[in-house]
């Protein structure tokens, strides 16, 4: 197969309600760096009904290009017609880069795709890079430059593995939300658009979907938060998350949980941070009740600042904090609460 | 109906983890478990089973040592059990192993397959979607509530912030979130039964319609460049104070930290 063929950066512009979603502007943000470092231009493909004012978005955070899809069939996400209009997208537009974000939605198009163009995927990227494969020279071995170099997590995030997809393309990643940096966007950039149709002749594929049922209550969103109160299972109960909620309203924060605490049905998952919930890395992590599971720490250790609360002095959440308080909660947080409005109000 | 859930045996990374002095994994001390979300899948198969009547079969593809684990899964109600094993499928990646069990799964008999979401080992999600596509069967990912209506599976798929109730015609791939339901335990008579039982074994030549260059670590598209286990940020700081000292201290690092 030619792999010369294969050319540019693309980037899956998720949007849902027709809104796009954040991840769309962080992948254009990586992708400008890698297509610079390949000589190449970005192209945003953008799939569902009536999206075409999603187009300049994509432009002024950078899109060179827009590829878009927009057909009836694609109002709501199902696997099937989304996988058809992005495999055919790849066929013939032929993409040597195609990132998709690691979301509930990325995670169900991407391996569907990858597996019907026959690619490589790589999982919940959190870095990307071009460079070498073999990463050093080897005997008997060609070292391929320009690669595509997807590092991950793996192992409950103890390990991590720096995966290339030489001899497929296109080398296809998903990407976890969070961790790239979108740009700053430029008002009035324009890209390049492309209608594209590639058909859709409905099967039983075409799964039905007889009712949307959405979680309220979930306007704003943890990983965009500067400072997280976060509770573990030692918070002790629902009202007492009313404690945290008084600390991350003085400090203009949120509250976030642990997976203890979504299983008891203490907060709804949305705000749960970790290995199943969501990476955050704000300036400022409170982990208050948090034992500090490692699927838990997968999802916040790259915050700046952890300052952990627990009462169990041996807790392994003390190993990735940077300040460590073995105490009670139910008195350290509402005196920290008062201390911080006494020192606010001096000011 | 017949049902197949796809298990697999993987390190125990909740709970049993430990850490070598030099801060790497201790793999040696992590005990091998059915992965959690596989665990709930069969769970879901098997209250299928009992409400409307099915045939559950499991299906394993792994060393020979995950045997255990499909023992487990007859130990549970599982009525026949699959391992798929051979050294020519070593090293494989989503890709090749997702080929590798829809070669197996084209020799059965399935209404409805059943995968877990992701194994705790690669935490991917690749492979239940991938077993679909091969197959050319309709895929729902991340279910957190099963049920069957006539040629039908209803689904409750789960989003970051909304669920949608899908309906898809049966044969039908679902992946299975470990909050689907709470697995019950072994029986001790399952247990004796499941030694009883024979677990079919099958190798490279039981694979139905795969070519060799699909299959083990030549037949993987993406290829390891590097791994290392994570070199973790040490610990800081850790205080022992009453409330008062604990609140002064915590105002000293805010503002020695410009927070506020």
């Amino acid at each position: 197969m030619g792999l010369e063929e294969y050319k540019g950066v693309f980037i899956y512009a998720q949007q849902v309600d027709n809104e796009l979603s954040g991840i769309a502007f962080e992948l254009i943000g990586k992708a400008k760096e890698l297509a610079a470092d390949l000589d190449t231009q970005v192209t945003a493909v953008l799939l569902g009904h009536n999206v075409k004012d999603l187009i300049d978005p994509l432009a002024e955070h950078g899109a060179d290009r827009v590829i878009v899809v927009d057909d009836k069939e694609l109002e709501v996400y199902r696997t099937e017609p989304y996988a058809h209009a992005l495999a055919s997208v790849i066929n013939e537009y032929k993409p040597e880069i195609m990132l998709v974000g690691a979301t509930a939605i990325g995670r169900d198009l991407g391996p569907t795709v990858s597996a019907r163009v026959k690619t490589g995927l790589t999982a919940d990227c959190t870095v990307l890079e071009i460079g070498d494969y073999p990463l050093n020279a080897a005997p008997g071995q060609e070292q391929l430059h320009k690669q595509l170099l997807m590092t991950r997590p793996a192992f409950g995030g103890n390990t991590i593995a720096t995966i290339a997809c030489p001899y497929n393309r296109p080398q296809m990643a998903t990407v976890r939300p969070g961790v790239m940096q979108k740009l700053a966007p430029v008002k009035g950039a324009k890209a390049e658009v492309v209608e594209f149709d590639p058909g859709f002749v409905p099967n039983d594929k075409y799964v039905e979907i007889l009712n949307i049922v959405k979680a309220v209550g979930t306007v704003e969103n943890i990983m965009d938060a500067k400072i997280l109160v976060s509770g573990g299972r030692g918070v002790g109960s629902k009202e007492n998350f009313q404690m945290l909620q008084e600390l991350a309203d003085v400090l203009g924060g949120m509250v976030s949980c642990s997976r203890a605490v979504v299983e008891n049905g203490w907060l709804a998952q949305d705000y749960q941070v970790g290995q199943t919930g969501k990476t955050v890395r704000p300036n400022l992590y409170f982990a208050i009740g948090i034992s500090g599971a490692i699927q838990h720490v997968a999802g916040m250790e790259e915050s700046d600042m952890i300052i952990a609360i627990n009462k169990d002095e041996d807790a392994p959440i003390f190993d990735v904090a940077d300040y460590g308080i073995v105490g009670d909660l139910n008195k350290i947080v509402p005196a920290l609460t008062a201390a911080l409005k006494a020192e606010l109000a001096k000011e | 109906m017949n049902i197949v859930v796809c298990i697999k045996q993987v390190p125990d990374t909740k709970g049993g983890v430990k850490f070598n002095p030099d801060g790497t994994l201790d793999r040696a001390s992590m005990l091998a478990i059915m992965n959690p979300d596989d665990k709930a899948g069969l769970e879901a198969a098997l209250r299928i089973k009992e409400e409307i009547g099915a045939e559950v079969t499991v299906l394993t593809m792994g060393l020979p040592k995950a045997d255990d684990i499909l023992r487990e899964a007859m130990a549970m109600g599982a009525d026949k059990a699959i391992l798929v094993t051979d050294r020519v499928l070593g090293g494989a990646d989503t890709w090749a192993t997702s080929t590798t069990i829809a070669g197996a799964l084209r020799n059965l008999d399935y209404d409805l397959i059943i995968t877990g979401r992701q194994a705790i080992d690669g935490d991917t999600a690749q492979v239940g979607p991938q077993i679909a596509e091969h197959l050319g069967v309709p895929v729902i990912s991340y279910a957190e509530g099963i049920k069957i209506e006539g040629d039908y599976v209803i689904v409750k798929r789960q989003y970051e912030d909304r669920y949608h109730e899908i309906k898809a015609k049966m044969p039908c791939l679902v992946t299975a979130l470990s909050e689907l339901n709470v697995p019950r335990y072994m029986t001790p008579g399952g247990i004796f039964d499941a030694y009883k039982k024979e677990v079919t074994v099958w190798g490279r030549a039981d694979l139905k319609d795969v070519d060799d260059s699909d299959l083990g670590l030549k037949g993987s598209p993406t290829k390891i460049a590097k791994a290392s286990d994570k070199v973790r940020k040490g610990a800081g700081e850790k205080v022992v104070l009453d409330a008062a000292e604990s609140v002064e201290y915590i105002m000293g690092k805010l503002k020695e930290k410009h927070v506020i």
